[in-house]
């Protein structure tokens, strides 16, 4: 029996933190992220769990503390959201590069500047290339169910790579919602016990981890560090069937939302997924054919399988909460039109930059978007690709 | 959405208007609804306005925006009545409910010809004659269970008793006159 809650994304997160009872969490506190660690560390001053917490001094140490207690051999988490995740920046490739599975709880937040705490996707779109598995969830049910099945992914043998957990600053994050949790039990029997090949604290086999290495054998590791990538698809899917079984509750690498039939669609990251998709309710109640395509799995990008479902889409907006100031468009843009270059060319695609900084998205928005999206499929002309929605003039 | 119920909180930080949103969730989760509840983070200092939010429904909520067109407007400190525009998109079959010792004849006035129902309850007696100080979001949240209707009156009563007994689990003496400025508030609100 699943167990009815109601609870916030921060919560949610800690909770399932409790649940699977880390060796060490090492955060710093920072907006909106910080609830994590400050309920996670009442667990630990409860005797609720037996993790080692580290109150380190900042995020470089926060990621550095996880490096070393994932090196050493334990399960090593921490939470954060956007200067803090900037902060980490050159420890994410080092965890990431040593092949240690760490966990993070990444709560969406615009980067500064100018300074802002709302939410918005630049923090963890930055960090897309650092070799970090993304998984994206639109709401606290999500982040808690991505949260325990990111350590399977992450600490598979084919992968051996750090996983970051993203949701939306406070529109998730801060709203308590209802949820269903797992009984304790079945978490720890999910995600079982972690025992890495190779780790340091093994006095039988003594190893380096992080050492200097140059041209002779740096293009070969990270040929293979991408190969796990490559590999980690399989592994999400093989994990989220599992936990269909165990929960009911069906993942993918992303969600399609009645875009079976759907003539025109978005693309859409986390939270307002749900808005689009009462948006998406209501013009198919009008007689239009609109859907959607939520992505779950940024990083690896899953580019066959969204081709494959996007293919009969006839105009499509690329819906982008993060400028990448590459002048011509978002990143998620960049990556669906290098998805659907040469496999779907018919589709007239644009590109909404939105909600930056926590500027609200209403139902509105997201209709005008899709209203929009008929006229490029009726009229056939697309005019601007790279376009705004709910930004004043 | 079928029964779907959005309301929207005006207070001032330090007011307890966040709580009360999430006592009224809480509430309502434990009467069997799917519900949200939300704070509007802005300047978080005391006395700044805020804006808190509520929806609850029979059916999972997907929506993830802040309300624009609630059913239930309350205004835990009526000094806001004329700084922010309290009733915008406010539904005309709804109602605004209002923390003043005015009337709500007197207070129809700040409400830019608002047509629907006006409620005003004395949340600040209550809750000095029952706390002894002056925390409006209890009393405040006895009268929007009674106005709104979304639950029953006993069953809530039951809940916030527990809930309480949770929060306050340090400052038990608190519970009772919470309680009390609950039930006062359900019986004075006027308007209905």
């Amino acid at each position: 029996m699943a167990i009815r809650e109601r609870l916030s994304g921060n919560e949610a997160m800690a909770v399932a933190m409790r649940q699977i009872n880390p060796d060490v969490v090492a955060a710093f506190p920072i907006t909106p992220s910080t609830e994590i660690p400050q309920y996670f560390s009442q667990f630990v001053a409860n005797g609720e769990v037996d993790t080692e917490f580290v109150a380190v001094e900042s995020e470089h140490s926060a990621m550095s503390a996880c490096i070393g207690a994932a090196a050493a051999g334990g399960r090593a988490m921490t939470a954060t959201s956007a200067n803090g995740l900037a902060l980490m920046w050159e420890m994410l490739y080092i965890a990431a590069s040593s092949r240690l599975p760490i966990t993070m709880a990444c709560v969406n937040r615009a980067l500064s500047g100018p300074i802002n705490i709302h939410n918005d996707h630049s923090d963890s779109m930055g960090a897309r290339d650092s070799g970090w598995i993304q998984l994206y969830s639109e709401n606290n049910q999500e982040a808690y169910d991505n949260f325990i099945q990111a350590l399977r992914i992450g600490e598979h043998d084919d992968i051996m790579l750090p996983v970051m957990v993203c949701q939306d600053g406070f529109i998730t994050s801060h709203a308590v919602e209802n949820i269903e949790l797992l009984e304790d039990d079945k978490v720890k029997s999910f995600i079982g016990e972690y025992e890495p090949d190779h780790y340091m604290l093994n006095s039988k086999e003594p190893i380096g981890v992080g050492p200097l290495d140059l041209p002779a054998y740096y293009f070969e590791h990270k040929r293979q560090q991408a190969e796990a990538m490559k590999n980690s698809k399989k592994i999400i899917l093989e994990v989220a069937r599992e936990f269909e079984k165990l929960t009911g509750r069906k993942y993918d690498l992303f969600e399609e939302y009645k875009l079976n039939d759907a003539e025109i669609a978005l693309v859409i990251i986390n939270s307002t997924a749900g808005t689009a998709k009462t948006v998406v309710d209501k013009l198919r109640a009008n007689g239009v054919k609109a859907g959607l395509l939520k992505i779950r799995v940024f990083r690896p990008f899953p580019a066959e399988e969204i081709a494959n479902a996007l293919k009969h889409i006839k105009a499509l907006a690329v819906m982008d909460k993060a400028e990448s100031f590459s002048a011509v468009g978002g990143p998620l843009f960049a990556e669906i039109k290098s998805t659907l270059y040469g496999t779907a060319d018919g589709i007239k695609i644009v590109n909404y930059i939105y909600g930056l900084g926590g500027r609200d998205v209403k139902a509105d928005d997201i209709e005008t978007v899709y209203s929009q999206l008929s006229d490029i499929s009726k009229t056939g002309n697309i005019g601007e690709t790279y376009r705004y929605i709910g930004v004043r003039q | 959405m079928a029964n779907l119920v959005e309301i929207r909180w005006h207070g001032r930080g330090g007011q307890g208007t966040k709580t009360a949103a999430l006592l009224l969730a809480d509430a309502a989760f434990n009467t069997g609804k799917y519900i949200q509840g939300f704070p509007e983070y802005g300047p978080e200092r005391m006395g700044a306005p805020i804006t808190a939010y509520n929806r609850i429904s029979d059916e999972r909520i997907l929506i993830h925006s802040n309300i624009y067109e609630p059913d239930y407007v309350v205004v835990v400190d009526e000094t806001l009545l004329t700084s922010i525009d309290v009733t915008a998109g406010l539904k005309e079959n709804g109602a605004i409910i209002i923390n003043t010792e005015k009337t709500p004849e007197q207070v129809k006035k700040y409400l830019k010809g608002y047509n629907g129902k006006v409620c005003t309850v004395n949340a600040r007696k209550i809750s000095e004659d029952a706390l002894g100080k002056y925390f409006p979001n209890t009393p405040m949240l006895g009268a929007v269970v009674r106005v709104s209707g979304i639950m029953k009156e006993d069953e809530f009563m039951e809940d916030a008793k527990s809930s309480f007994q949770h929060k306050f689990a340090t400052k038990p003496e608190v519970i009772e006159g919470n309680m009390k400025a609950i039930e006062r508030a359900m019986q004075e609100v006027q308007g209905l």
